[in-house]
């Protein structure tokens, strides 16, 4: 069981009270009349699947029942953080990378089990 | 008083001056499940506190605030989980989100101070829905009701973490209400009238340890 910080209600909650909503940050073409089939098939139906940070959408349905993005780790299933419904991530893959080249890689890995994790 | 949301929005009181049955959402419980008077023993005593008047109000929360103090001299809480109660305990706001608040206030109060609202809120954006005949309320009390909620509820009810003046909606075990802290000793569950029943006989179960008893 995880822990989630929801950014409307200022808490951690259980959860339970959360649903997963898939990627987040997808953007709608601007002109659907005339983007191209491939763009609006992309679009519709095509979601990344990363090793790694994904960006995600979720709601806390039972609760305040506003939909907000986590950050999360696809393979230590870590939350890196949450953040508001059209805010930017502060947590990307690519500065990821930049801070694993600074830091003790080990020190970094066993932060983010813990953070979001249920002791 | 001018009230320009009249000609827009059709209001209508939902009790009627007419003799029509009314049951609260618990009667066909009591009957079906029986309930246990409470005794000297009985570590929570249960109590439902049927036919209040619930709004849900929704909009900005300056708006609402300024109206809210106006209409009826109390300030909407603008923390999240806050839980403002007036000085006769009868009359309640409560966070539910962002955008979002839930009014208590006795039970018949509700259509007028509805219209009321509707007036002093004018022209801005906003809703209020009655939503009185779709929740009712259960009251817990006694040393052992933080105890029979930790076995119901998902939410950490310990003092330190669920101070008087704090609401949250959560999960109470297979399914939602909200929960509130209105005084020390009395806890508050806001729960859908179709699913009082449930809870009713949740609590039943959950508390028979602590030789629950229901006040009627």
């Amino acid at each position: 069981m995880f822990y989630i910080y929801c950014p409307y209600c200022g808490e951690h909650r259980e959860e339970e009270e959360f649903h997963p909503k898939g990627e987040a940050h997808i953007v709608r073409p601007e002109d659907p009349e005339t983007c191209s089939d491939e763009e609006w098939g992309d679009y519709l139906f095509f979601r990344n699947n990363p090793r790694g940070i994904h960006h995600e959408m979720w709601v806390h349905a039972v609760g305040c029942r506003k939909f907000f993005n986590i950050t999360r780790n696809t393979a230590t299933y870590a939350i890196l953080e949450t953040y508001r419904m059209g805010e930017a991530p502060s947590i990307t893959a690519e500065s990821r990378d930049d801070r694993a080249s600074l830091d003790a890689p080990a020190e970094t890995e066993t932060a983010e089990n813990q953070e979001g994790v249920r002791a | 008083m001018s009230n320009t949301v009249d000609d827009k929005i059709k209001t209508f009181d939902t009790r009627t001056t007419s003799r029509v049955p009314v049951e609260s959402p618990l009667t066909y419980s009591y009957r079906r499940s029986g309930a246990p008077a409470p005794g000297k023993g009985s570590g929570a005593v249960l109590r439902e506190r049927p036919f209040l008047g619930h709004l849900v109000l929704r909009g900005g929360a300056i708006v609402l605030d300024e109206a809210l103090r106006a209409v009826l001299d109390i300030s909407l809480p603008g923390e999240p989980q806050a839980l403002v109660v007036d000085a006769s305990g009868e009359r309640s706001v409560q966070w539910i989100s962002p955008d979002e608040w839930l009014l208590i206030v006795p039970g018949g109060e509700e259509f007028e101070l509805e219209n009321r609202l509707r007036g002093a809120l004018g022209d801005a954006h906003f809703a209020i829905t009655n939503v009185g005949g779709g929740q009712t309320v259960i009251d817990l009390e006694g040393d052992a009701a933080s105890e029979l909620l930790m076995k119901s509820v998902v939410y950490d009810v310990h003092p330190h973490h669920f101070p008087v003046g704090k609401g949250v909606t959560t999960v109470f075990a297979k399914t939602s209400v909200i929960l509130r802290r209105p005084t020390e000793t009395r806890w508050e569950l806001v729960v859908r009238r179709s699913f009082a029943d449930y809870i009713y006989r949740w609590l039943l179960d959950a508390g028979e340890e602590y030789a629950i008893g229901v006040e009627r």
